[in-house]
């Protein structure tokens, strides 16, 4: 299974964190700190896997951002690469050419496609299409229930004029 | 004064300095304390605020109450930025989780399917035991949903309640099968993940899910042979995230159970044929199959087939194939070794890439792959490969040849060879085990004795500054320098060639000239010189004036042999022969055991290999003595003792060769807390483990051996700037065992000492008797004595010298005085 998604810049700035396993607060500040120490200085030529602690994490680098994800050391990298590019792609797709500061000021939107493609650790969907599918769909019904009470609220400023 | 998120993120991102972000995000936490305590209707706008706040890692504990109401609230986008903040603020140890598991059991009962999703998705992050517990029921019974996006989700959740609680397993296994056939993907991953949990927790589970293999079978073949479909393509291949799964679940079934194997064999090879490797995900499935097809029963053309595979991933240019494929091989070498072998030049070809993690997977499995047909041209070329090597995979590298090289080494002649290869080349990572080991194994081959000493003498000139090596061949030419010139033992492999006695000496003080530092190869070149004087008789007075030169060292160690050398070799010409014979042959039984004892000790993280004794079809016992002193402890000097308990493994560098020339580069005096009688005689049984060799005064011991009689030098036996105590010895002629020693107290400070008393401490071996002193008060300025006798019966006599504590108290102007030493210093023979 996978215990955790880091998403950090070249510049050691955390982007995105997701926990799968039990970590108190303190250790995932101590997580962070020692991985991002490990990837951010390797060098391009050498494979996408370190081993970490009893953990495999594998990351991958898309422009300025590191996305790691860590495994179980029985578990298989390459899959776990086409994971991380799974995401990336759907990312990709619904931001349209996503970029660091996409993920920056909706940081919310990348946890809400994180939490619909995996959950509890393992992935639950294979298509891209579906996920942005229901991602769509529930933030149309954002924008309904926005709408609704922004309504709502005209209602009642005229009512009370 | 609240703003909106994106200009909040704004603001911070624009803050220069640390303090400056500090300053922006303090002043937000309290705007946004103070709206959360007035009920404010963008609360939800808060929150998302302060998880950007916790991503940068700034407290953001008072939200978290916050988000508890949100969730308890009515609208979905409230709901879904509750549950969001939940996740990301709290973790599955806080108690706050209580309050919400209830919110969490009334939104699965949502009609909207999106509600239902967040809240199973919190669950699945967040679940402790407790909820996992209270909470089972309902999502087993979400298993069923109408929508499938329900019930993939649900099937997840279910995975993280059975590793939670595995109880729950059994009553989990028949929706679990239900669900394998359903069509939806997304649904049909997690079912498979869910069997693949409750396989792993519990075995009866496993044998009913075995019932399933050949529908799972099928599923794959569909996968296989399906028409494209955009959905699920990815670079040509149809969903290889499900493949992989499904695989993994098939590899639990097959596992030690042949039928199963079966049904699953013919997939398996369609799956290895037909998978295209050249991109990630297919390459994926691939490795995913051959793990599956390694931990079946599967028949050997389908494990060759997976083997095969690996091979190719070798030749792949994607560093990461390859370092599965490595990973993967070393696992599995045991096997099927033939048919890796034949990938063994691929192999080899890794150790070159760039990357080290891929060097050092290559060089475990190089390592695995040795055997006793393969192992001469594997170590030439790992030797090769040592050459240009970096540095941080040398001591790895270096430790993998030798441990190689031991292993299977056919013949001594080859081992000397390789051995000394490798030392000269990386010496400074050989243990010194090792390192004792070729002296051991050099010293019992008398046959090869010229060979390997000319070779020595030979690779000494291109002396890459490696001191382990420089110290065997030293140590070599020393004692068989003689074959250097008269070309004995010449083996039908070497060029025959003349080396004259000076040639030998050039070299020996070019290896001296090169290493200003080492002191070990300057006591070994000392040594070396002083059996040479022996051996090469036209140059005498060069060796004499080369150890001369020492005389003036610094270092204690290498003057004091320089000034004893010298003298033996001006005063003691008629016993120098004797003392710079060869040393007897070592004993190979007590280095094994001794070996086999420290390997117990040294249990670390390498593995040590099994060693059988070397070479034991031609084991040469009955070592020559070629000592004819009759005072043992004399020999001392130039002992070569092993059966000395020392071991030299606990130590490290080079105390297993310098145990061999019985160097003692440790400081002679040892403090160590006085703590009562009873301790310092185990103090001192220690000691004389350790340490049963003593220094001698420069040329005394050589009197005394000249004059041969009973009679004794005095030492001083404590000295400090107070108190000093004299020692002289006598012997009664019929019992060389007792030993009297006669004390000589002297005050030489210039206050008056009372109430002196001697305490002193022996090891079990001896026995001690102290007589009544003279007297207990010493006068000032050393006038005036107390005497004082001590009877001492060694037990050992011959085996092991005297040794003692003594502590002395007395009073000065009322306060009490304790004195303490360690005597070492006894004359031989006593």
């Amino acid at each position: 299974m996978i215990h955790f998604v880091i998403l950090i810049s070249r510049q050691g700035k955390v982007r995105l964190t997701k926990w799968y396993s039990p970590y108190t607060q303190k250790e995932r500040q101590k997580v962070i700190r020692e991985l991002s120490g490990l990837i951010l200085t390797r060098g391009p030529k050498l494979c996408n896997f370190v081993e970490w602690r009893g953990l495999k994490v594998v990351y991958k680098r898309y422009a300025s951002l590191y996305f790691c994800m860590s495994i179980d050391p029985e578990d298989n990298e390459l899959e776990c690469l086409e994971i991380i590019h799974h995401f990336v792609e759907i990312l990709d797709r619904y931001f349209g050419n996503v970029c660091e500061l996409d993920l920056i000021f909706n940081f919310h939107k990348a946890y809400y496609i994180l939490d619909e493609v995996l959950l509890a650790g393992e992935l639950q969907e294979t298509s891209k299409k579906s996920v942005a599918r229901v991602i769509a769909a529930q933030d149309t019904m954002v924008e309904n229930a926005k709408e609704q009470a922004n309504s709502l609220t005209n209602i009642i400023a005229q009512a009370t004029k | 004064m609240a703003c909106k998120l994106r200009e909040f993120v704004q603001r911070v991102r624009a803050c220069k300095t640390a303090a400056e972000e500090r300053e922006v995000i303090a002043k937000e936490s309290a705007a946004i304390r103070t709206a959360f305590k007035d009920d404010n209707p963008k609360r939800h706008r808060n929150l998302l605020k302060l998880m950007f706040m916790h991503m940068l890692g700034y407290p953001t504990h008072f939200g978290q109450m916050e988000c508890v109401k949100l969730i308890a609230g009515n609208s979905f986008p409230e709901k879904k930025i509750g549950y969001l903040g939940f996740m990301l603020l709290l973790d599955e140890k806080q108690e706050l989780l209580m309050l919400v598991t209830n919110s969490i059991k009334n939104d699965f009962n949502n009609a909207n399917q999106f509600i239902v999703g967040v809240a199973l998705c919190a669950f699945a992050n967040l679940c402790s035991a407790e909820m996992a517990s209270d909470l089972a029921a309902e999502v087993s019974k979400l298993l069923q949903h109408s929508n499938p996006y329900v019930r993939k989700k649900a099937a997840l959740c279910c995975v993280k309640i059975v590793r939670k609680v595995p109880d729950f397993g059994e009553s989990l296994l028949r929706p679990a099968i239900t669900l394998l056939s359903d069509k939806h993907h997304g649904v049909l991953i997690s079912a498979i993940k869910l069997c693949i949990v409750l396989c792993q927790t519990n075995s009866t589970l496993l044998e009913q899910m075995r019932k399933e293999t050949s529908n799972l079978v099928e599923i794959l073949k569909n996968l296989l042979t399906s028409e494209y479909r955009a959905e699920y393509d990815c670079s040509g291949i149809s969903d290889p995230l499900l493949q992989i799964e499904i695989l993994r679940l098939l590899r639990l079934l097959g596992k030690a159970d042949a039928d199963s194997s079966d049904i699953m064999s013919d997939v398996l090879a369609q799956v290895m044929t037909n998978t295209d490797a050249r991109k990630v995900p297919g390459s994926a499935i691939l490795y995913e199959c051959v793990q599956t097809v390694v931990h079946i029963e599967a028949t050997k053309g389908l494990r060759v087939l997976a083997i095969n595979v690996l091979g190719h991933f070798l030749s792949n240019n994607d560093n990461n194939i390859r370092y599965v494929a490595l990973n993967m091989l070393v696992k599995i070498v045991a096997l099927d070794l033939q048919a890796i072998q034949r990938h063994r030049s691929i192999v080899m070809e890794c150790l070159k890439d760039a990357d080290l993690s891929i060097k050092k997977r290559a060089l475990d499995l190089v390592y695995a792959l040795a055997t006793e047909d393969n192992v001469k041209a594997l170590t030439k070329e790992l030797l090769e490969f040592l050459m240009n090597s970096s540095r941080d995979l040398k001591q790895d590298l270096t430790m993998k040849i030798c441990s190689v090289i031991q292993k299977f080494a056919s013949s001594k002649l080859w081992y000397i060879q390789n051995m000394i290869h490798l030392i000269s080349e990386a010496g400074e990572f050989v243990k010194s085990d090792s390192l004792y080991m070729l002296i051991v194994i050099i010293s019992n081959t008398p046959k090869l004795h010229g060979y390997t000493v000319r070779l020595l003498y030979n690779m000494v000139g291109k002396w890459k500054n490696q001191e382990s090596f420089a110290l065997i061949a030293i140590w070599c030419i020393g004692e068989y320098g003689e074959m250097l010139v008269n070309h004995a033992g010449e083996l039908e492999i070497e060029d025959p060639m003349t080396i004259t006695e000076h040639e030998v000496l050039d070299t020996l003080e070019d290896i001296a000239a090169k290493s200003k530092e080492s002191i070990n190869i300057r006591v070994f070149l000392l040594v070396a010189l002083l059996k040479l004087s022996s051996r090469y008789d036209t140059c005498t007075e060069r060796i004499k004036d080369m150890i001369e030169n020492y005389k003036h060292s610094s270092t204690l160690e290498v003057q004091q042999r320089a000034v004893e050398f010298s003298a033996i070799i001006l005063k003691y010409s008629s016993i120098r022969k004797v003392l710079a014979d060869r040393i007897p042959a070592l004993n190979e039984t007590v280095y094994e055991s001794k070996r086999a004892d420290g390997a117990v000790a040294a249990l670390g993280p390498t593995v040590r290999v099994a060693s059988p004794p070397l070479f034991s079809e031609n084991h040469i016992t009955a070592p020559t003595i070629c000592t004819k002193l009759s005072s043992t402890d004399s020999v001392n000097l130039l002992d070569l003792s092993i059966d000395k308990e020392a071991s030299g493994q606990t130590l490290d560098g080079f105390s297993m060769l310098q145990d061999l020339l019985n160097m003692d580069t440790r400081s002679s005096s040892k403090s160590s807390p006085y703590t009562g009688i009873s301790d310092i005689d185990k103090n001192f049984t220690e000691d004389s483990k350790e340490h049963p060799s003593t220094s001698f005064g420069n040329e005394q011991f050589l009197e005394m051996y000249s004059a041969q009689g009973p009679m004794f030098p005095s030492i001083v036996a404590l000295q400090t700037n107070r108190l000093k105590v004299l020692f002289n010895f006598s012997k009664p002629t019929n019992n060389p065992e007792i030993t009297m020693i006669h004390a000589t107290y002297l005050n030489c400070s210039s206050d008056l000492c009372t109430d002196l008393m001697l305490q002193a401490a022996v090891p079990k071996f001896l026995l001690l008797k102290l007589d009544p002193a003279s007297g207990n008060i010493l006068l000032p300025n050393a006038n005036g004595t107390i005497t004082q006798c001590l009877t001492v019966t060694n037990t050992l006599h011959g085996q092991k010298p005297l040794m003692m504590r003594i502590r002395v108290t007395c009073k000065v102007n009322g306060q009490e005085i304790v004195e303490q030493a360690q005597v070492e210093n006894f004359p031989s023979g006593v």
